[in-house]
């Protein structure tokens, strides 16, 4: 697996080829003021998921691979089978792709039940109409919806439309799966269930899928890898535990909840591009990014004793109730930003204001320094 | 006429100035349907029901009028699909000169068909030459006045239908494995149902009026050319009762298309 954020410097200088994965794609899509520049390389078997906040350009990587939008430049071939290539004028349309899609509102087809809207895909594939259903009914009662198979999409909740979805999707037998938000139109109760069983199917299911989300939990949960994009590229590509650990941008930083800084290692402090010094534990040289968790931080409201090493005053931005927390954000003009999460009943003790002065500290040891 | 209840709990709010005019033209509009049904021989219905060319009339009215709605339909409905989708170049001229007939004089609509379907029209003149075939003055001039009068109504709500459907439904068959045919079969075309079938009643009411463009290219042969509304118009000078009848029967019939269709939007808004 290789991904290289940014390598389209020039378009098609370098392409994905076929052995290295079962879906080798390199998409480049020029659209109104839009560019897509990612390279992707997915093992048959692999879950990844898409993350990125929204305009990324998630769906429209979902749209080209799966058919329904073709690529200015650049290359798709899934299990060897070139689908997508531009220079070579080859482009296989939507469907006579071996693709599978789950759409974000599922896109059932309201004038067919359940059952035909599963048999669609296979009656469209060939299937007589005693074979479809039946193979239709397996489906239904894998995803655990076979009781509703008469039913027309109208009449399902959620939950069960999400996996009369997927059943429709993998009826078809797909080398690729894609999935555009699956879990986004549930609500919280429903998601919980759904995604695990989710997470099921997909370990199940023998093929590639390839999941858009912009909820850091369904990826983590559902994938085997996190691809993130902003802005049209892949800025980080790694295992659940990795981008959760050490996010590579501000957007993944927030969304698993850690400050993060970039800085250039020098001995045991690392200087920060936004101004000022951190100490760390791990020195590293060269350009770095330090990460720390918003619980690590401490507030008060003098320069407090002790042996933090990490400490500054800066001004309360923001202040927002998180569970049982509350999330404050300290800003100061020579220093990055910083979240804090402190108690309700240190708000009351520190008083904590929007703007009023506040000094933060924590650890040299709460910190993790790793190449930017 | 009733009025709903929130209608009538703000009357006493209405300026005389609109309340004048708007009874005048609910009478307007109603009077004469009044008039028809005070005038009609009730008792002599059943005998001028079943003369016999009453009874042709009616037939090749209706024989008819669900011909140009099935050529409306087979015709129409592909049409409709290449203003809502195709990425043809002119198309908004296309529609406009499409939806020509809708406001142009049906009896002009006769004229223009018969210079070109005509015994020396543009393609008739060809058609009689070549095959022998003559169609002005037949029932199938009948059909073709009708569908050409016709047409522009189904187009109109097919295309109105289309363009309001999700075209994502057809990513969806298409990521199935469905090609353009078969998903429009199966996908687009039960989705804009709703649409289908009120174009098609309305296409059918207008067909089934029809009067200036048949006249024009048909002519009023009885049994052949003279569907109802001819012989309406023309009983009026010789037997006003048995026109009186047949207007009736008209008027009986577009009531229930108003209903139809009424049920159409409502259950096509509903699901």
């Amino acid at each position: 697996m290789t991904v290289h954020p940014g390598a389209g410097s020039r378009p098609g200088a370098r392409r994905a080829t076929s052995g290295e994965g079962d879906l080798a794609a390199y998409l480049w899509v020029d659209r109104e003021g839009f560019r897509l520049d990612v390279d992707l390389l997915v093992p048959g078997g692999e879950v990844v998921a898409l993350l990125g906040p929204n305009g990324a350009g998630k769906t429209t990587v979902l749209r080209v691979l799966a058919g329904l939008l073709r690529l200015t430049q650049g290359s798709v071939t899934l299990g060897g089978r070139v689908l997508d290539d531009p220079a070579s004028g080859t482009f296989v349309p939507a469907e006579r792709r071996d693709v599978g899609m789950v759409f974000q509102d599922y896109l059932l087809f309201p004038h067919l039940s359940a059952l035909d809207n599963v048999a669609f895909g296979l009656r469209a594939r060939g299937a007589g109409r005693a074979e479809a259903r039946a193979t239709a009914t397996t489906w239904l009662e894998r995803v655990g919806v076979s009781e509703h198979a008469g039913a027309r999409p109208g009449r399902l909740s959620g939950g069960q439309a999400q996996r009369v979805a997927l059943a429709r999707a993998l009826a078809t037998d797909p080398r690729l799966l894609l999935l555009d938000e699956p879990l986004a139109a549930l609500d919280a109760s429903t998601r919980l269930a759904v995604r695990g069983d989710l997470a099921r199917h997909l370990r199940a299911f023998g093929g590639s899928a390839l999941m858009v989300t912009h909820d850091p939990l369904d990826a983590m949960v559902v994938a085997d890898r996190i691809v993130v994009l902003e802005g049209g590229r892949v800025v980080q590509d790694g295992s659940p535990a990795e981008v959760a650990r050490a996010p590579r941008t501000e957007y993944v930083a927030r969304l698993v909840g850690l400050n993060l800084h970039h800085g250039r290692g020098v001995g045991e402090v690392v200087r920060l591009e936004a101004g000022g010094e951190l100490h760390v534990a791990d020195p590293l040289e060269g350009k770095v990014l330090v990460a720390y968790p918003p619980t690590s931080v401490t507030l008060h409201r003098h320069h407090p004793e002790g042996s933090a090493r990490n400490v500054w005053q800066g001004t309360v931005a923001g202040l927002e109730q998180h569970a049982h927390t509350v999330r404050a954000q300290v800003t100061s003009a020579s220093r990055p930003s910083v979240l804090a999460d402190v108690t309700p009943a240190a708000v009351a003790e520190l008083d904590l204001r929007i703007g009023a002065p506040v000094w933060l500290s924590f650890k040299a040891t709460d910190t993790h320094v790793y190449p930017g | 006429m009733s009025s709903p209840d929130t209608v009538r709990t703000r009357g006493s709010g209405i300026p005389p100035v609109l309340l004048v005019p708007a009874a005048l033209a609910a009478a307007f509009l109603l009077l004469p349907l009044v008039g028809l049904l005070v005038r009609t021989p009730w008792s002599d219905l059943g005998t001028h029901l079943s003369e016999p060319a009453v009874l042709e009339a009616l037939r090749l009215s209706l024989v008819s009028a669900v011909l140009a709605t099935a050529v409306c339909l087979v015709l129409g409905v592909p049409l409709a699909w290449v203003l809502a989708r195709a990425e043809v170049p002119g198309r908004r001229l296309l529609r406009a000169l499409i939806t020509l007939p809708l406001v142009l004089p049906p009896v002009v609509g006769g004229v223009a068909l018969l210079m070109l379907l005509g015994r020396r029209g543009l393609v008739g003149q060809h058609l009689y030459d070549w095959f022998g075939i003559s169609l002005p003055f037949t029932t199938t001039a009948v059909v073709i006045a009708e569908a050409f009068v016709a047409m522009p109504f189904l187009v109109i709500a097919v295309e109105g239908a289309l363009r309001g459907a999700d075209r994502r439904y057809e990513d969806a068959a298409a990521t199935l494995g469905a090609g353009r045919w078969l998903t429009f079969r199966r996908v687009t075309l039960p989705l804009v149902a709703p649409g289908v079938s009120a174009g098609a009643v309305l296409c059918f009411a207008r067909a089934l009026g029809e009067f200036g463009a048949t006249i024009t290219f048909a002519g009023s042969f009885p049994g052949v050319t003279r569907t109802m509304p001819l012989a309406v118009y023309l009983a009026l000078e010789t037997d006003p009762e048995a026109a009186i009848v047949l207007a009736l029967v008209l008027l009986l019939v577009s009531v229930v298309v108003l209903v139809s269709l009424r049920g159409r939007w409502v259950s096509g808004a509903s699901s």
